[in-house]
C-alpha cells in the first residue's frame, strides 16, 4: 500500500507538512485571469514556475493554458526583475497580442522587492502598453495564503483597475465567481437567464477551459468577461460575491472604488446554498422566481426523499477549498449524512469561524483543521483512527481512498484522473443532482460490491 | 492559411533544413526571453525528475507548498519495493520565515521525518527563495546527518539559477556524493550502471533483464527504482551507460575522472538504438566472445518476434508525418529513426535543451524541409504542424492538448506515458500507440488542421 507509511497516531508537528491539500497562491491567479476573454497570464519569477502551473491546469482541464513567464534568471534576481518584465510585457503585445496582460508575482520577485504597481506604471509611462491594451496584476507570494487566495487576489485585482464608475447606473447584477469550474459558472449564466436577471459574471473560464475541438489552436478562446464588461461593473446595481475567501474581496474592492452595495453568499452547493442564491438573486433584481426553477428543485428535493435511507448516517470525510467546504458541509448535513473530518490547507480564521459555527450547530463533534499541517497526511490520520463511509476530495484523495479501502467522490481542484468537472456542473439544483447521484452511486456500488449473496439486492 | 509570426528574437532558434542554405548555427543553451510561452521548466524541476526515483530516500523540498504541491507523484517512475518517493514533503515556508530563515524549520522537519521514516537517505531540496533568504541548508543537512547517522544531502536547485539542465547537474552532485560511500565487494568485473533511465512504466526493468541476459551485472540504476545502497556502490562497476544525455552525462563524466569509469551513450528507443545498446555493451568486454554472442541472441529472439508484429502499423502508417518536441535533443535521434522504421516521416524536431552538437547531428539525420527547434512555444508548434502537415505530435503534458485541438495523433514521450517505450517491447507499444492515436475514428468527426469536415 503505497500510504502505509501513514501512522496512526497524530502528534503535532513542527512546520512539516505531509501531503499537502492545499497548493501556492500564483496557479489562483493564473487561473482567475484564464477567466477574462483575451488575457494572457503571466507569471513574474522563476520559468518552473508558470510550467508547474500550466502543467496543472492543462492536466485537470485536459485544455491547452496559455501563460508567459519573465523567466528569471540570476542576473534578475539580483538585480531586480523590472528589466525582464518590462522586456516580457513588449515581448507579449508585439507577439501574443491580447487585449491584457495579468501579470502575478510570486515568492521570488516579492521577496527581491519587485513592486508590480511601479513597473506597470513605468511600462505605461515607456509606451509600452499599446493603445486600449491593458496591464494589471496582483501580488501572489507563494508563502502566504494559498491557490485560493491568489485566485481572491487576482480577482481583486481585476475589481480594482477595471471597474469604472460613469454614475450613470445600469440594470445588472455583478456575480463575482469563488473558484467554481466552468461548467459552474455555465450554471450559474443559465439560472441568471432563467431568472431574466442581465449580469455580469467574472471571472468566466466557460467556453476557456473547456472549448470545443475546432482543428485550430486557438490563443484566446471566446468565453471570458470581456473588459467592456468588466468596466461596466463599476455601474452595476449591486455585486453578489460568491464565496467569501475567494470573491468577497473583490466585492470589498469594487465597492470602495464605485460604491456598488454588495452581499456575499455560499457558492451554491447543494439545496440551502442555491436557495439562498436564487432567493438573494431574485430580491435584489426583484424578480419572482419562475416555475422552471422551482420544479427544478422540487425534482431535487424528490431524489433526496426517495433515498433518504441511503444517506442517514453516513460517514464521510472532506478536504478541499473554503468556499466549497462550507456549502458541501451543509448540503451533507441537509441530506442527514455525518461529515466527519474536515481538512484544508488553506489558511485564514474568517473560514474556521464559519465552519466552526455551521459544525457547532449541527455537528460539534465533526474533527475540522485548516491551514499549516491541515494537510492530507493528518486527513489520513483522522481516518484511521475513526473510519468513515465515503471520502470526498480532490484527486490526491485516491491514495487515502485506496489505503483504507473506501468509497471515493472527486471534488474540487484539481482533479487529474477523470473528466467530468468541465461539463458537468456541481452548483445550482441540478449541479447539487449531480452530487447526490454520484454520492448515492459511491455508496451502492460498495453496498453491492460488499453485499453477501442473499444480501444481494436488485431493487435499491 | 493564417500567418503566424516567430517571436522576434527566437529566429536563431528555429532552422529549417534547406539545401544550398548556409550551416546550421542554431542558438541554444540560452535562458528563455522574457515574455516567452516558454515550454521549459526550471532547475528545481529538472533536480526533482532525476532523484524522484530513488525509492528508499527521503525527498524534502524546502520552500513554499507549490514546489512540491506540483511534483508529488507527478512522474510514473516505479518501485519495486519502497515507495517513500511517492510521498509529498514541505516545510511550506511563510511570510515569516522568509523574514528570519527557514532553518529551524528544516532543521525541525528533517528530524521528524527521518524519525519517522528511517529513510536511507535524504535529499533537500532548496527552492527559489531559500536561495534569497540566505538559510544555510548545507549546515543543516551536516548537523542532520551527524544526529541521525543518514547521508543528508542538499540540492542546490534554486529555480533562477539556469535552466532545467543545471537541475540535472546539481541532483548529479547530490549522487555523487553517495556514490564511491558502500563496498564495491563481489562485484563482477564484467558489470555496468544504468545511468539516464528512470523507470518509467517499468522501462529500466525490461532493459536491466536484457543486460542480465548477457550475463551483465547491473550495480545501480540511476535513477529508476532507485535504491541509496545501490547508488553507493555505483562505482563498483566497469562501464557507465548513459541514456538521456542531457540528465547524466556531466554524471557518467565525473565517475571517469574520479573512478576511472569510462561511459557510452546508448537510447533504448526503437529496435536499431536498442539492439546497438546491447552491442556497445558486449563490445566494451571483447575478450568475453559469449557475452557478445548472447546480446546478438537477445536482439535475434527479440526482433523476430516484433518484426512481423510492426508490419501492420507500418502499413497504416507509411506516408504519415510526425512533429516531436520533447524534452533532450538525444531522443528526438531515437524517435526519428523509430518513426522511420514504421513508415513516418519527420517534419519537426525539437527538444527543450539540446545542444549545438545535439542540433548538428539533428540536421544531419533530418530530411529535406524538416523545421529544428529549440525552446519552442505553443504558437510555433501549431504554426509548423499546420504548415507541414504533421499528423502526430510527440510531446509532453503541456502539447497534448494542442495536437488534440488541432486534430493530429498525440504520444506522450514524456513523464505520462502509460506503458513502457523503451527496450524492445516497447517500441512495440510505441507504433501501437501511434497507430491508436494517428487513425483512431475520432478523426474523422473533427475538423483536422483548421480545415472544416
Amino acid at each position: 500500500m503505497l500510504l502505509r507509511h501513514t501512522s496512526k497516531e497524530v502528534k503535532e508537528r513542527e512546520g512539516l507538512t505531509i501531503n499537502p491539500a492545499k497548493t501556492c497562491q500564483p496557479i489562483g491567479a493564473m487561473y482567475a485571469a484564464l477567466g477574462i476573454h483575451g488575457c494572457l497570464p503571466h507569471s513574474h519569477g522563476s520559468q518552473g514556475c508558470c510550467s508547474y502551473h500550466r502543467s496543472t491546469l492543462t492536466r485537470h482541464y485536459k485544455e491547452p493554458v496559455m501563460a508567459a513567464t519573465s523567466s528569471f534568471t540570476e542576473g534578475a534576481s539580483v538585480f531586480g526583475g523590472q528589466a525582464n518584465l518590462l522586456a516580457a510585457i513588449e515581448t507579449i503585445f508585439s507577439v501574443y497580442e491580447p487585449d491584457i496582460i495579468a501579470v502575478h508575482s510570486t515568492c521570488l520577485s516579492e521577496t527581491i522587492g519587485d513592486d508590480l504597481q511601479q513597473i506597470t506604471r513605468k511600462a505605461r509611462d515607456d509606451g509600452k502598453i499599446p493603445e486600449g491594451k491593458h496591464v494589471i496584476f496582483a501580488s501572489t507570494p507563494s508563502f502566504i495564503g494559498s491557490h485560493v487566495t491568489g485566485y481572491s487576489n487576482m480577482l481583486t485585482g481585476i475589481a480594482e483597475q477595471f471597474a469604472v464608475s460613469t454614475g450613470a447606473k445600469k440594470n445588472q447584477i455583478n456575480i463575482i465567481a469563488g473558484w467554481m469550474e466552468p461548467s459552474d459558472m455555465r450554471e450559474i449564466k443559465l439560472l441568471s437567464k432563467k431568472l431574466g436577471i442581465k449580469i455580469v459574471l467574472f471571472p468566466d473560464t466557460s467556453d476557456v477551459l473547456d472549448a470545443p475541438q475546432t482543428g485550430k489552436h486557438v490563443f484566446y478562446p471566446k468565453g471570458g468577461t470581456t473588459v467592456s464588461e468588466l468596466q461596466s461593473t463599476g455601474d452595476s446595481l449591486f455585486s453578489l460575491a460568491l464565496g467569501s475567501i475567494s470573491a468577497e474581496p473583490a466585492a470589498i474592492a469594487l465597492e470602495k472604488k464605485c460604491k456598488v452595495g454588495f452581499e456575499t453568499l455560499d457558492i451554491p452547493i447543494g439545496l440551502t446554498a442555491t436557495d439562498r442564491f436564487i432567493m438573494k438573486m431574485s430580491e435584489v433584481a426583484n424578480v419572482s422566481v419562475p416555475d422552471e426553477i422551482t420544479e427544478e428543485r422540487g425534482r431535487l428535493v424528490d431524489v433526496m426523499a426517495d433515498m433518504e435511507q441511503y444517506f442517514y448516517g453516513k460517514r464521510v470525510a472532506l478536504f478541499g477549498d473554503p468556499d466549497q467546504l462550507l456549502p458541501l458541509t451543509e448540503f451533507l448535513l441537509d441530506l442527514n449524512m455525518k461529515p466527519v473530518h474536515i481538512v484544508s490547507g488553506t489558511p485564514g480564521q474568517r473560514f474556521e469561524k464559519q465552519m466552526r459555527q455551521l459544525l457547532d450547530q449541527r455537528s460539534p463533534e465533526t474533527n475540522f483543521r485548516n491551514g499549516l499541517q491541515a494537510d492530507m497526511f493528518l486527513l489520513h490520520q483522522w481516518m484511521k483512527n475513526d473510519p468513515v463511509d465515503l471520502l470526498i476530495g480532490n484527486t490526491y484523495g485516491k491514495y487515502m481512498a485506496r489505503d483504507e479501502d473506501v468509497p471515493f467522490i472527486r471534488f474540487g481542484f484539481p482533479i487529474l484522473d477523470r473528466i467530468g468537472h468541465s461539463y458537468f456542473p456541481n452548483v445550482g439544483y441540478s449541479g447539487s443532482l449531480r452530487l447526490v447521484e454520484k454520492i448515492l452511486s459511491a455508496l451502492m456500488d460498495r453496498q453491492d460490491r460488499d453485499a453477501l449473496e442473499e444480501k444481494f439486492e436488485l431493487v435499491m | 492559411m493564417e500567418q503566424i509570426t516567430i517571436l522576434e528574437g527566437r529566429q536563431k532558434q528555429i532552422f529549417e533544413k534547406k539545401t544550398g542554405v548556409e550551416q546550421l548555427d542554431i542558438s541554444c543553451d540560452t535562458s528563455s526571453l522574457s515574455g516567452s510561452v516558454s515550454q521549459r521548466a526550471c532547475v528545481f524541476c529538472g533536480s526533482r525528475v532525476v532523484l524522484y526515483p530513488v525509492a528508499d530516500a527521503l525527498h524534502l523540498v524546502h520552500g513554499p507548498i507549490g514546489c512540491a504541491a506540483y511534483t508529488w507523484d507527478i512522474r510514473g517512475a516505479v518501485s519495486s519495493g519502497p515507495e517513500l518517493h511517492r510521498l509529498s514533503f514541505s516545510t511550506d515556508l511563510q511570510e515569516m520565515d522568509v523574514i528570519y530563515g527557514g532553518e529551524k524549520k528544516l532543521y525541525h522537519s528533517l528530524i521528524e521525518l527521518i524519525e519517522q521514516y528511517k529513510p536511507k537517505a535524504a535529499f533537500i531540496y532548496s527552492t527559489c527563495i531559500v536561495g534569497l533568504i540566505g538559510d544555510d541548508i548545507e549546515a543543516v543537512c551536516r548537523k542532520v546527518a551527524k544526529e541521525t547517522g543518514i547521508p543528508v544531502l542538499p540540492v542546490h536547485s534554486e529555480g533562477f539559477k539556469g535552466t532545467k539542465k543545471d537541475g540535472y547537474k546539481a541532483a548529479c552532485h547530490a549522487l555523487m556524493k553517495l556514490i564511491g560511500t558502500g563496498s564495491t565487494e563481489n562485484i563482477s568485473k564484467y558489470s555496468i550502471n544504468i545511468l539516464g533511465e528512470f523507470n518509467l512504466a517499468g522501462e529500466a526493468w525490461i532493459i536491466r533483464k536484457y543486460y542480465e541476459k548477457m550475463g551483465i551485472e547491473v550495480v545501480s540504476t540511476l535513477t529508476g527504482d532507485g535504491r541509496i545502497d545501490a547508488v553507493r556502490r555505483a562505482h563498483g562497476a566497469s562501464l557507465n551507460v548513459v541514456q538521456c544525455s542531457g540528465s547524466m552525462t556531466w554524471l557518467a563524466k565525473e565517475m571517469e575522472q574520479k573512478y576511472g569509469i569510462p561511459y557510452i551513450r546508448v537510447s533504448y528507443f526503437g529496435i536499431e538504438d536498442m539492439s546497438k545498446s546491447l552491442y556497445d555493451v558486449a563490445k566494451h568486454f571483447p575478450e568475453r566472445t559469449d557475452i557478445m554472442e548472447a546480446a546478438k541472441q537477445v536482439v535475434s529472439e527479440e526482433v523476430k518476434e516484433l518484426y512481423p508484429s510492426l508490419q501492420k502499423f507500418k502499413k497504416a502508417l507509411t506516408g504519415k508525418k510526425a512533429a516531436i518536441y520533447v524534452g533532450g535533443a538525444f531522443k528526438t535521434f531515437s524517435l526519428i529513426k523509430a518513426l522511420r522504421s514504421i513508415g513516418m516521416s519527420v517534419v519537426l524536431a525539437g527538444s527543450q535543451t539540446g545542444n549545438k552538437d545535439d542540433y548538428a547531428r539533428l540536421k544531419e539525420m533530418c530530411d529535406e524541409g524538416t523545421v529544428i527547434v529549440d525552446d519552442s512555444n505553443p504558437v510555433e508548434l501549431s504554426k509548423f504542424i499546420l504548415e507541414k502537415e504533421a499528423d502526430l505530435l510527440i510531446g509532453g503534458v503541456k502539447e497534448r492538448p494542442i495536437a488534440f485541438k488541432l486534430g493530429i495523433g498525440f504520444c506522450d514521450h514524456n513523464h505520462e506515458r502509460k506503458i513502457p517505450l523503451a527496450g524492445f517491447v516497447g517500441m512495440y507499444n510505441f507504433a501501437l500507440e501511434v497507430y491508436q492515436s494517428v487513425m483512431s475514428p475520432v478523426w474523422q468527426f473533427a475538423p483536422r488542421k483548421g480545415v472544416k469536415i
